[in-house]
């Protein structure tokens, strides 16, 4: 055992290698997810037809479709066709498809849930379509979506575990080359399950943040900012102003 | 175009296909049945009144929920006597990673039966045991059924992991196909297309459900 700790400590250099190439899937995953979760849920919202199909023939494509097969489709048959590229850039491309459309159910999910008296009021404000969903829809349908952008968040690390088959040196990649060399099948996959539980663990907690941000800047907030709590200013300065209540006029 | 896709490919990979597709059906059924049993004692023990078994537990559950199965199928596979079939295999760590996914949807069940029906049960001098199951779970059961199928089709899309263990489901036997002829793309195709073809209208037949019994 004590032998078998020693490999480990040898080879932390290479789970570092591991956790970066496994980390810039996940994150590069998870912005080109964002960014199809958004186009398609609003896609899938609009009232032309030329737009609402096709944004839901996608989404109903790459969420009925196998991550799996679509990973290992554009691993081996997108070469075929001329387009070869980097196994990194295949994994963030496949994953990122896969979970924008589940994502982009999300994202049409939590806009819906906006009170339509938000669009009006932006309406009657006189705003853009651009500006109105800026500024006023999508800070609030962000608060309700980040809960369940978190759970995409871990299935995507998971997901990434595959990228091994792809010849990617990730964590997964790390914990065979130590059972290679350890011999110990128990401790090596201990070992790499723990990575990956850190790794999810952190991701939550960083989602948990930003969820209290985004509802700090709804005024929603449940618990004081950083800055509240280590400010020098006493709180009351930051309490908003609510006008006293009057007896009957 | 022509001269990458070829139809008479395609016909000829499709019988391997489809006896992958039972495999595949298999594995989502038998994981399923386990991960439904499993989920709900994990629920109920969740609501253990000590916290000797609640911490632990719970542990377990996010260790199970937050690590890839595909990493957790190779470790049970390496760790199996060989006389163990790989497939037995995917059906358990399938079963065990998704009755923590289950637990969730059994614990939010259970908490969504209204408070008066355990007064109701106690005030009818019901022992806990007929609680639980004259009253309580029929309930809980009921608001689970769309979350069961949710899952049950993200784990027919999860079974292809499977391959990472040698067990012939789908998207192996595609893959089989493809390594003996050299040409991926028929057979990789024709996956993906019967995946939709067998998870669209489950999950329509899904929404169906949820709307009627909300």
């Amino acid at each position: 055992m004590s032998d078998d700790f020693q490999t480990l400590i040898d080879r932390l250099p290479g789970l570092a290698d591991g956790v970066l190439v496994t980390l810039q899937m996940t994150l590069g995953g998870a912005v080109l997810a964002m960014l199809v979760a958004v186009v398609l849920g609003f896609g899938s919202r609009t009232q032309t037809l030329w737009v609402r199909g096709p944004s839901r023939v996608v989404v109903e494509f790459f969420r009925g479709t196998s991550l799996v097969v679509q990973l290992f489709w554009v691993f081996y048959v997108l070469p075929q066709f001329g387009f070869k590229m980097e196994a990194l850039a295949v994994a963030i491309l496949a994953l990122g498809l896969n979970y924008g459309a589940y994502a982009s159910e999300v994202v049409r999910g939590s806009i819906a849930s906006v009170p339509q008296g938000q669009w009006e009021a932006a309406t009657a404000l006189n705003m853009t379509w651009f500006h109105k969903v800026r500024r006023v829809i999508f800070p609030q349908a962000w608060a309700l979506m980040i809960p369940m952008l978190a759970n995409l968040l871990i299935q995507l690390l998971k997901g990434s575990a595959l990228a091994y088959y792809i010849t990617l040196q990730d964590v997964n990649f790390w914990t065979v080359e130590l059972r290679r060399a350890t011999a110990d099948t128990i401790f090596s996959y201990t070992a790499g399950l723990l990575v990956y539980f850190v790794i999810a663990y952190l991701l939550t907690w960083g989602m948990n943040l930003l969820e209290e941000r985004a509802k700090r800047r709804l005024g929603r907030g449940t618990r004081p900012s950083l800055r509240e709590t280590l400010g020098l200013k006493p709180k009351a300065m930051y309490a908003p102003k609510v006008p006293e209540a009057r007896g009957a006029i | 175009m022509g001269d990458i896709w070829s139809w008479e490919r395609a016909w000829e990979v499709l019988p391997e296909l489809l006896r992958g597709l039972v495999v595949t059906i298999e594995a989502t059924v038998v994981g399923m049945v386990i991960a439904s049993i499993l989920g709900l004692f994990i629920a109920l023990a969740m609501r253990a009144p000590t916290r000797w078994v609640r911490v632990p537990l719970k542990f377990v559950v996010d260790f199970i929920r937050m690590t890839p199965l595909l990493v957790q199928l190779v470790f049970v596979y390496l760790l199996s006597p060989p006389w163990v079939p790989g497939l037995v295999i995917g059906f358990i760590v399938l079963g065990v990673h998704y009755a923590t996914y289950m637990s969730e949807v059994y614990r939010a069940g259970i908490e969504a039966v209204p408070r008066g029906q355990w007064e109701a049960a106690t005030a009818l001098n019901m022992a806990r045991g007929r609680t639980w199951r004259a009253v309580i779970l029929p309930q809980a059961i009921r608001n689970t059924l769309p979350g069961l199928g949710n899952y049950a089709i993200s784990m027919f899309k999860e079974t292809p992991f499977l391959f990472a263990i040698s067990v012939v489901e789908m998207y192996t036997a595609a893959q089989q196909y493809g390594a003996g002829t050299f040409s991926y793309i028929e057979a990789l195709t024709m996956v993906g297309l019967l995946f939709l073809a067998v998870s669209y209208p489950t999950s329509l037949l899904v929404r169906r459900m949820e709307i009627r019994l909300a």
